[in-house]
């Protein structure tokens, strides 16, 4: 009985496991963000034109992605063949060995056309640790259409003066139109990425050149004491649990004249199904205070390889694929010049049709060229980094401070009480941490 | 009868046996036993031992014994003291409210009326709702200042609107876990008044007492039982509440909403420091052990008292 199945059986198992050995799987983690959901929805096409390769989504939030790229790439668990990181991982991971460095791009490629100052931020030692996806600045928005009724004019760069000047001007609670709305959510990504441009543009500095912090210096409690009394008298409530999406929602329909966040805002802004404020918008660069250094942020987000990845060949090519002149040109297709993954490449700001269906392209451009993480201050610091300090004790560092800023917007204590607690936080980090004696 | 039996075998108070134990009987309980020792012994020494060297994911570097070291950076942290009396205060507040809510909805139950069953539908459907899912519909869509429904309605009616999680963190995330608690509390206590017999009210209201005598000394002791069940399992569950408080305030406006899980989290995995999070593991252990004894003595005293 055996001996009559065991024939078809063995030619079965045989063709079956050859069609195994030649299809490659590569897992993939990805943030929920919506150029990445539309990546996963066009690497059908990748899929198409590389039949061997198949792509297995794991689609996270961005702190659990964090948290599960992390483990696995230091605990070498090899579930991941590929993953997007940010600017802030990158050269972290990359100095600790976890990363395959990327090199020997074919020269369709094109590697010099992506911005140094992403390439640099990707990178340690001189090497490359990840492919750019798409890439963002920060930068002001504003309703020209209110704007225009009080006769005010945006200069080529505003000063936070003027942002306080237009912003109680706006603001009128009783239609429900505040001049200005900024993140005030708890994280270190959240509201410490808008505050640490805040407090870099007014000449604060998280830690001075022996890793001692400086979080009780008279330019941080000046910075937050702007920021406390702006949102205070011209932001909307409940702004301690607004972060980037709750602003976009509120600056969207049309309750706040001013935002200064994520040049990736803009697309979704100026998108007529999903804003009510698509053709009253307009932007410029990022309000500066005593210094333009750190006025406004870099981050990317790229594609890296984990040294123990299992099919890291095919991660490559799909990689090269996602972040390739041609597929932001599939992407214009699908979802409109707008909504491209912005901020990545030089070439996307030359061409003229993307400049033409964009107008927050030029702002965007000259912020990424502009941001500098290899000097976020106007002082010496010993870190990288314009929205974070680059080193892996700042998720926790900034969290708590940020906890604690949220709490000084709130009253729930007074700035004073929330800048002590932060530099105790701080302290303990990095003496434990081993940077400061 | 039978319910009885089956909340008594439910809060774990083993049934004396008269007869001898068959020495066979031990011996095939072992395999189930054991494997169950296991499952619980391993991550448990494994976190002991992280808790004591050093082990951070990011910083291979540092290895090594740490003494007490993880211990006491927890431990001295500024929002170790307030994260465990928030999370006291949580528990106590949910299990507050869901249990006397629960006991009234209960009772108002207990009767036929039209709709009952989509009443009923209603009122156990929220357990079911993922919590991130309700945390962000409460935050954004009905506690909102600015877009939420009890906004506009106070807007309507002349009112400031609230800041729910800027001027009330913690009422708002226990108003929520209430919310999301309150179908299980009302399920276990249903059940059980479900069994309580009806003559006995039938022959208490005969005798002339009136609704609250009949309900503080009939409904309210047959509902011990449950109640200790739900209690206890309310307790396990909000201990390490953490979800709702990571969505909506991630343990601010300043530590206002930390809990113990939270603060494990924002000292220990946030930064990858597993030595770290195992110290607050333990700890977290040792405060469930604490409250857990309390729970089984008050219980005990309960369930022993029937009999």
């Amino acid at each position: 009985m055996m001996k009559r199945f065991a024939f078809p059986l063995l030619a079965i198992l045989f063709t079956g496991s050859s069609v195994l050995a030649q299809q490659q799987t590569v897992t993939i983690a990805t943030v929920n963000n919506p150029d990445m959901i539309e990546l996963k929805k066009l690497s059908t096409k990748f899929e198409a034109d590389n039949p061997s390769i198949k792509l297995n989504w794991v689609v996270l939030e961005e702190n659990t992605l964090r948290q599960k790229v992390t483990t696995d790439a230091a605990t070498g668990g090899g579930q991941l063949d590929l993953f997007f990181i940010g600017l802030y991982e990158a050269p972290i991971f990359g100095k600790l060995g976890l990363l395959k460095p990327i090199e020997n791009l074919p020269a369709e490629y094109d590697v010099d056309d992506v911005f140094k100052s992403i390439r640099d931020g990707l990178s340690y030692n001189g090497k490359l640790y990840a492919l750019p996806f798409n890439g963002e600045s920060s930068m002001l928005m504003y309703r020209k259409d209110l704007f225009d009724e009080k006769g005010f004019k945006v200069p080529e760069q505003a000063t936070y003066d003027d942002i306080k000047k237009w912003a109680d001007a706006l603001t009128d609670k009783s239609k429900g139109v505040y001049g200005i709305t900024l993140r005030g959510k708890p994280g270190w990504g959240e509201n410490m990425a808008y505050i640490d441009t805040l407090l870099n543009t007014y000449g604060a500095t998280w830690f001075d050149m022996k890793w001692q912090p400086t979080i009780e210096s008279p330019e941080w409690k000046e910075a937050l004491t702007f920021y406390i009394d702006l949102m205070k008298k011209d932001g909307p409530p409940g702004a301690s649990g607004n972060g980037f999406n709750e602003n976009l929602a509120l600056f969207a329909s049309g309750k706040a004249a001013m935002w200064i966040d994520a040049t990736s805002g803009a697309g979704p802004l100026f998108d007529k199904k999903e804003s009510q404020v698509s053709d009253k918008v307009a932007f410029a660069t990022a309000p500066i205070a005593k210094t333009p250094n750190g006025a406004h942020w870099l981050w990317s987000w790229a594609l890296a390889i984990p040294i123990k990845a299992k099919n890291a060949d095919a991660a490559l090519k799909f990689a090269e694929w996602a972040t390739s002149k041609e597929y932001i040109k599939l992407a214009a297709a699908d979802v409109g010049w707008p909504r491209i993954p912005p901020g990545t490449r030089k070439s996307t700001y030359d061409n003229q049709e993307y400049l033409a269906a964009a107008p927050f392209a030029a702002v965007t451009l000259k912020a990424m060229q502009t941001a500098d993480p290899n000097n976020p201050c106007i002082k010496p610091v010993p870190y990288t980094g314009v929205q974070f300090v680059g080193i892996p004790e700042f998720q926790a560092i900034g969290t708590t401070v940020g906890q604690n800023i949220a709490g000084a917007l709130t009253g729930a204590t007074t700035l004073d009480a929330a800048l002590k607690s932060s530099q105790t936080a701080a302290e303990r980090a990095v003496k434990k941490g081993g940077y400061l004696k | 009868m039978s319910a009885e039996t089956q909340l008594q075998t439910a809060a774990a108070v083993a049934p004396p046996a008269p007869e001898k134990k068959n020495p066979i009987l031990t011996l095939l309980m072992v395999p189930a036993v054991g494997s169950l020792f296991v499952w619980m012994i391993v991550p448990l020494v494994m976190t002991i031992i992280f808790s004591f060297i050093r082990y951070n994911l990011l910083k291979p570097e540092e290895k090594g014994f740490a003494g007490f070291e993880n211990y006491s950076y927890l431990a001295g942290d500024e929002s170790f003291f307030p994260a465990i009396i928030n999370t006291i205060v949580l528990m106590g507040s949910v299990l507050i409210i869901t249990v006397v809510l629960g006991i009234l909805l209960a009772i108002l139950f207990d009767r036929e009326f039209f709709g009952k069953n989509i009443a009923t539908l209603f009122v156990i459907a929220p357990f079911f709702v993922m919590p991130t899912v309700s945390v962000l519909i409460w935050k954004n869509m009905i506690m909102d200042p600015v877009n939420g429904l009890i906004a506009a309605g106070m807007k309507a009616l002349g009112l400031a609107p609230i800041d729910w999680f800027g001027n009330y963190p913690m009422l708002s995330i226990i108003l929520i876990v209430s919310w999301e608690w309150l179908p299980f509390a009302f399920l276990i206590l249903f059940t059980s008044l479900k069994s309580l017999d009806q003559e006995q009210k039938e022959a208490a209201a005969i005798d002339g007492a009136g609704p609250f005598q009949s309900f503080f000394y009939i409904v309210l002791p047959h509902l011990q039982r449950a109640i200790g069940v739900v209690v206890m399992m309310e307790t396990i569950f909000l201990l390490s509440l953490f979800a709702e408080i990571f969505i909506s305030t991630k343990g601010g406006p300043g530590s206002a909403t930390t809990n113990l899980a939270f603060l494990i989290y924002s000292l220990g995995l946030g930064q990858f420091d597993i030595g770290v999070a195992s110290a607050g593991g333990i700890l977290a252990v040792i405060l469930a052990n604490i409250v857990a004894t309390f729970m089984v003595r008050l219980m005990a005293q309960n369930l022993k008292g029937g009999r």
